[in-house]
């Protein structure tokens, strides 16, 4: 029992960058921007987040920089792609280089200000970052440590995209971001202002992946700053969303699955010592894992692009730029 | 309903004489290169300096510059081959893993068949890694024109599929036994390893070659005009006749396939390691992305802009050791000098005009509408 209630917290944990960074990119494709960059994004958010906390041991100034960095790096982005009509692809993976480049420099600076040491948080961060979860409640046995003993980002997070998901499918505003996202002709002829719309989700799209990035340095990084923390998970992000179908709250759940695969690989082990049928588990080669989440993906879209279901796929105009005189 | 009118003003332009454009490139660089500076004097770095570091690393020494070749030509052939694909616009960004497909395709034919003659065995590699990269690409082709599977996620999606391959076969069918402690896969024989020709092993001419013959294939050839029609309205192909899906998959065939012999190259060219392992790509295939979009497609642009991208990769290590700035700032730099450009490409297709004089003569000419 305990070995399963500690693979559900492990993986929790490992998710909540990903529900992040997929919420942040739904929030982007859903108002029709392709936005390979998220990354990039995520570097920049850890970079800041983790700075901002070290300098400061202030969680919150933390989540404010770090969502304000990937605000900046979402604007560039923005601008290019929405006011200046430049390809969505090329310039979300300049974001990626960008960005990635952006927080390694920087990162290395700390490092060499610190007399070439890791940069470490201070103790009164290190509590607020901790996994203190709810009071009362994370006593409970069981779903206490499976739901309420976790640092406080992981419930930001949850929070963050049941919002928007509530943005999305409830409210006038974010109906009208999936109308951009899906035909911004019409949109536009309906009178929506399309640049604007496009401009506030994808730099509050880009914010959330910040979050995602701050989480990365500050709470898998265990308050030690690594120049190559983010590693590849803004990539998953990109995979989630599509796994989720361009849906928050199914990401809550993908994230989970997503992150069960990254806390297999350490705790295959545990499986197979507590379960005596669960044994083949350790025989499965690490790289497995790490490959189901895009194996799955791939599936996923293919799956999807053969039922030629209208829900649950990309929004239509997504990568695509909207240029008035052209529609 | 009322609109309120934008002062500036932006329209389509008919497409610039080269000259023109030409010009626009001209300054466009030459802003992107301001800006970098910029930020290289934002650092505190003595920007002379900089400069100096970046030659000096490249242009020091004979063995300096056969590196900086090296860096180079993954890049320049990798950006070939997504070029291909782009022309049509067909957006692969599968580049990373059809390179590691073809590395991995060509250290298959080199671990079963070690004792064949050099030249076959070297030449049936560079058909695995062909095929290999290959037919990474034309899988996402296949279901791109049958089903019209999103060619962009599910190429960025095999990216992944691919480099966690190597990592298995790293851990397990292919792991040296000879390195106890950590897992690698074992060099390739001898007999695998390209031959040399002017001190740098012979991709370099395959590298050169493909260049003018993709400008060829491109410019004068039926393929190349196929490929820029479908690029530019699969229904007027269509009507015209053309099979586009056939047309589509021949074209992201070739693209991933150079993309594979890049990777074939690569390992079985690098000098120092003739090694597969997860770094083989190392972002080379995302690179090659942003160098196709900067050269515009064109192959010789390719090849100069790959150059200075090469450039930049081979004096990082110069520039961290040298003036303690971190490597990662070349990765900034470039990133800057795609921003840049990426931005001042509006300027050449749309013309923009302020319409600050004349609010009263579009007051007119509204009355006269509502007229």
């Amino acid at each position: 029992m305990n070995t399963i209630i500690n693979f559900f917290f492990a993986a929790v944990r490992s998710g909540t960058p990903l529900l992040f960074g997929t919420t942040g990119e739904i929030l982007t494709q859903k108002s029709g921007s392709l936005n390979l960059g998220v990354e990039g994004l995520m570097y920049m958010g850890a970079f800041a987040g983790f700075f901002v906390a070290y300098k400061t041991g202030n969680l919150l100034l933390a989540l404010l920089g770090a969502f304000l960095f990937g605000v900046l790096g979402a604007l560039v982005y923005a601008f290019l792609t929405v006011t200046l009509q430049a390809n969505q692809n090329v310039t979300g993976l300049a974001l990626t280089i960008f960005g990635t480049g952006v927080a390694q420099m920087l990162g290395f600076w700390m490092i060499q200000s610190n007399d070439g040491l890791k940069p470490i948080v201070n103790d009164s961060m290190m509590r607020q970052i901790s996994d203190s979860g709810i009071p009362y409640l994370r006593d409970i046995p069981v779903i206490g440590k499976m739901f309420f003993s976790y640092n406080v980002l992981v419930y930001l997070a949850l929070i963050i995209a049941v919002l928007v998901w509530f943005y999305l499918n409830k409210t006038r505003a974010g109906l009208n971001v999936c109308a951009v996202g899906e035909n911004p002709a019409a949109a536009d002829a309906s009178g929506l202002a399309i640049n604007r719309i496009k401009y506030v989700n994808i730099m509050i799209g880009g914010g959330i992946c910040g979050l995602g990035g701050a989480y990365i340095s500050l709470i898998n990084g265990i308050g030690n700053w690594d120049n190559n923390c983010v590693s590849g998970q803004g990539w998953i992000s990109v995979a989630l969303v599509i796994f989720a179908a361009w849906n928050p709250a199914k990401a809550i759940l993908g994230s989970l699955l997503f992150g069960a695969f990254t806390a297999l690989q350490i705790r295959a082990a545990d499986f197979a010592a507590e379960f005596s049928f669960l044994s083949f588990m350790t025989k499965i080669p690490s790289a497995v894992y790490q490959m189901l989440p895009f194996v799955i993906t791939a599936v996923i879209l293919i799956i999807s692009s053969i039922r030629q279901k209208k829900e649950g796929n990309q929004p239509a105009a997504c990568g695509i730029n909207y240029y008035r005189e052209e529609r | 309903m009322k609109k309120r009118e934008s002062i500036i003003h932006i329209s389509k332009r008919p497409p610039l004489s080269n000259w023109k454009m030409a010009t626009y490139y001209g300054l466009a660089i030459l802003c992107a290169v301001l800006i970098s500076s910029l930020f290289v004097i934002l650092t505190g770095t003595d920007i002379v300096k900089f400069y100096q570091f970046v030659i000096d690393g490249s242009f020091k020494s004979d063995l300096s510059m056969r590196g900086l070749v090296r860096n180079i030509l993954p890049l320049l052939i990798t950006s070939l081959g997504v070029a291909v694909a782009f022309k049509m616009k067909f957006w692969n960004i599968g580049a990373e893993g059809q390179l590691i497909m073809g590395a991995v395709g060509a250290t298959f034919v080199a671990f079963t068949f070690p004792n064949l003659p050099h030249g076959l065995l070297i030449l049936l590699m560079a058909l695995a890694g062909i095929l290999a990269g290959g037919i990474w690409g034309l899988l996402v082709a296949f279901f791109n024109c049958k089903f019209g599977t999103n060619e962009t996620l599910l190429t960025l999606m095999l990216n992944y599929v691919a480099l966690y391959i190597v990592q298995w076969l790293r851990d397990g069918p292919w792991r040296d036994p000879a390195a106890k402690g950590f897992q690698k896969i074992p060099s390739l024989p001898k007999n695998a390893w390209l031959d040399q020709v002017g001190g740098i092993d012979i991709t370099w001419i395959i590298a050169l070659g493909l260049v003018v013959l993709l400008f060829v294939y491109f410019k004068y050839t039926k393929q190349g005009y196929e490929i820029s029609v479908v690029g530019d309205s699969k229904g007027t192909a269509h009507y015209a006749g053309m099979n586009v899906n056939g047309i589509v998959m021949r074209t992201v065939f070739i693209s991933a396939a150079i993309c594979g012999l890049a990777g074939m190259l690569h390992v079985s060219g690098d000098a120092t390691t003739h090694q597969l392992t997860m770094g083989v790509a190392n972002g080379v295939g995302f690179t090659a992305i942003i160098v196709a979009w900067l050269a515009k497609l064109n192959p010789f642009g390719v090849l100069v802009v790959s150059f200075f991208f090469g450039l930049l990769e081979k004096s990082s290590g110069a520039i961290e050791s040298g003036l303690h700035l971190s490597k990662a700032f070349t990765d900034v730099y470039q990133g800057i000098i795609l921003f840049v450009i990426l931005g001042f490409d509006f300027f050449i297709r749309y013309r923009v005009s302020l319409r600050l004089g004349s609010k009263k003569k579009n007051k007119e000419l509204k009355g006269e509408a509502e007229q």
